[in-house]
């Protein structure tokens, strides 16, 4: 469904992206893990055509990003922004329903407001948060109220940014639920990039680990904790002592 | 050699800095003009920035004005006194006004109150963010954001400058009849007989021009807005310096063309 083929970004003179190739099949959640400043968000932003790759390519359902339509391209995903990134000028139900309210597959404001809220109970959220604004909420909340308006149009693809960041142990177990329920009930292609191994486990059918922006590791979830690449392993095990320099 | 050659090349590096910051801002503009024309048009996004940026400037501009008209007023009065000319305060005030304080103090408060309101809340937005959000939402951030940011600003600034000339006149009026003994009546005459249209007109048309500067420097400064706190400060501090300093070149090269060609 996605496919990375030796993608390569600087930003000035920082090499971030190194020849990145990955493949995410359809279905499938594909948890990117890797220290911070390893070209996590990056690889994401260049998938969606935020940023632009120096070189290689990057397809979705064989379509290459960078040709086409950008509105029909962007319409069929979903994103998850590590700080909810809700639009704060408008309240929750809005921000649900942005998409819903404009361009192509424009509707009338009261079946809009429906599918918010049916959007929002879907993330555990009633009623009553819809007319609040964002800043009112807690951040949590704001997580869910995010995750709502990502699956408001009901997206084929679904890119999932540092989803427990900020977030108390027990928010985010149930966010990292909340995700591989939807991820599961929708059917949908899922891409999470995150440094939390309660997340990986939890949402992961399969894991690719970057390093020094190239995959360093790429296998399914159950074979993390046996696989013998060092790299992986002082991730896995959060150790100080490894290949991975702790001083970044 | 080299220390002979470390100047010429700090003075390369700053014009080469700025010749690219002109052509970013020129690519800027031009980029607005064009969206400004091609749909999708958010109407509702419109209105709001006409309310916050139109209306809800008047009290600045107005107050603004209304000082401006009543020191005139008494400057004139007191340099006309020096050869026997208090009797100009009048047309003086009007013509001051009119053609140029209105417009220009005008856009310079407005540059203030909007520029960088403008730019603090756009730079939020992409430090937080909410721009990409909207380039996920399928929403052009240029569209939604700056175009009618701009085209508010265009066409409301006008609007507060006719506004300001006449409070502006009306506070060079209560100066003059109240404390310089002026008579109400020719006063009113002396002012409405001496403006020529065309004194209105290109104080509105500098309005205009000073609107689109105000919300550009404000647009443009929030879009490249540096990270955290620091960038998006630095970005305000920028647009509202930027679009003072545009307003004051654009005022004189108008002046220059309007009634010097």
């Amino acid at each position: 469904m996605i496919e990375l083929r030796d993608v390569h970004k600087a930003f000035g003179r920082k090499q971030v992206l190194r020849g990145l190739t990955l493949g995410v099949a359809q279905g499938e959640s594909c948890v990117i893990i890797g220290g911070s400043g390893t070209g996590k968000s990056v690889c994401l932003k260049c998938i969606l055509g935020l940023v632009r790759p120096d070189s290689g390519q990057i397809t979705v359902g064989g379509q290459d990003v960078t040709q086409g339509d950008r509105d029909a391209f962007l319409a069929r995903f979903g994103m998850l922004f590590q700080g909810g990134a809700l639009f704060d000028s408008m309240p929750v139900w809005q921000n649900v329903a942005f998409r819903l309210m404009r361009g192509e597959g424009k509707r009338p404001k009261a079946e809009a407001r429906e599918i918010a809220l049916d959007k929002l109970r879907r993330v555990g959220l009633t009623g009553d948060v819809a007319e609040l604004y964002p800043s009112e909420l807690s951040g949590g909340m704001q997580k869910r109220v995010s995750l709502a308006r990502a699956i408001a149009a009901n997206p084929e693809i679904i890119f999932f940014d540092e989803p427990t960041t900020g977030l108390d142990p027990i928010m985010s177990g149930v966010i990292n639920d909340l995700i591989r329920e939807i991820v599961t009930e929708m059917g949908v292609t899922a891409v999470t990039i995150t440094h939390d191994m309660s997340s990986v486990r939890a949402i992961a059918d399969k894991v690719a680990m970057l390093h020094a922006g190239k995959i360093r590791w790429h296998g399914p979830v159950d074979q993390i904790d046996t696989a013998d690449d060092p790299y992986l392993r002082q991730f896995v095990t959060g150790s100080a002592d490894g290949p991975i320099e702790t001083v970044r | 050699m080299t220390v002979l050659l470390t100047p010429l090349a700090s003075i390369g590096r700053s014009t080469l800095a700025l010749l690219s910051s002109i052509g970013r801002v020129a690519i800027f503009v031009a980029r607005t003009l064009g969206h400004v024309v091609r749909p999708p048009f958010y109407p509702r996004e419109l209105a709001h920035q006409l309310l916050h940026i139109g209306w809800l400037s008047l009290p600045v501009v107005g107050l603004t004005a209304l000082f401006t008209g009543g020191a005139l007023a008494l400057q004139i009065f007191a340099g006309g006194s020096r050869f026997n000319a208090e009797a100009v305060v009048p047309q003086i005030v009007a013509i001051g006004i009119v053609r140029e304080l209105g417009p220009v103090l005008g856009g310079l408060m407005v540059a203030g109150r909007v520029a960088s309101a403008i730019a603090a809340e756009i730079g939020t937005m992409k430090v937080t963010e909410q721009i990409d959000a909207l380039v996920t939402l399928s929403t052009n951030p240029m569209k939604y954001l700056t175009v009618p940011r701009v085209v508010a600003a265009t066409v409301s600034l006008p609007i507060l400058v006719a506004v300001g000339d006449a409070i502006g006149i009306f506070g060079g009026y209560l100066v003059s009849t109240t404390r310089l003994g002026f008579n109400e009546i020719a006063y009113i005459q002396n002012t409405t007989d001496f403006l020529e249209v065309w004194d209105v007109t290109s104080g509105l048309i500098k309005g205009a021009v000073f609107g689109f500067l105000v919300a550009i420097m404000g647009c443009y400064h929030g879009m490249k807005s540096g990270k955290g706190a620091r960038g998006v400060g630095r970005a305000t501090t920028n647009a509202v310096v930027s679009a003072s300093i545009l307003i004051l070149a654009a005022n004189y090269l108008l002046t220059e063309l309007f009634f010097n060609a």
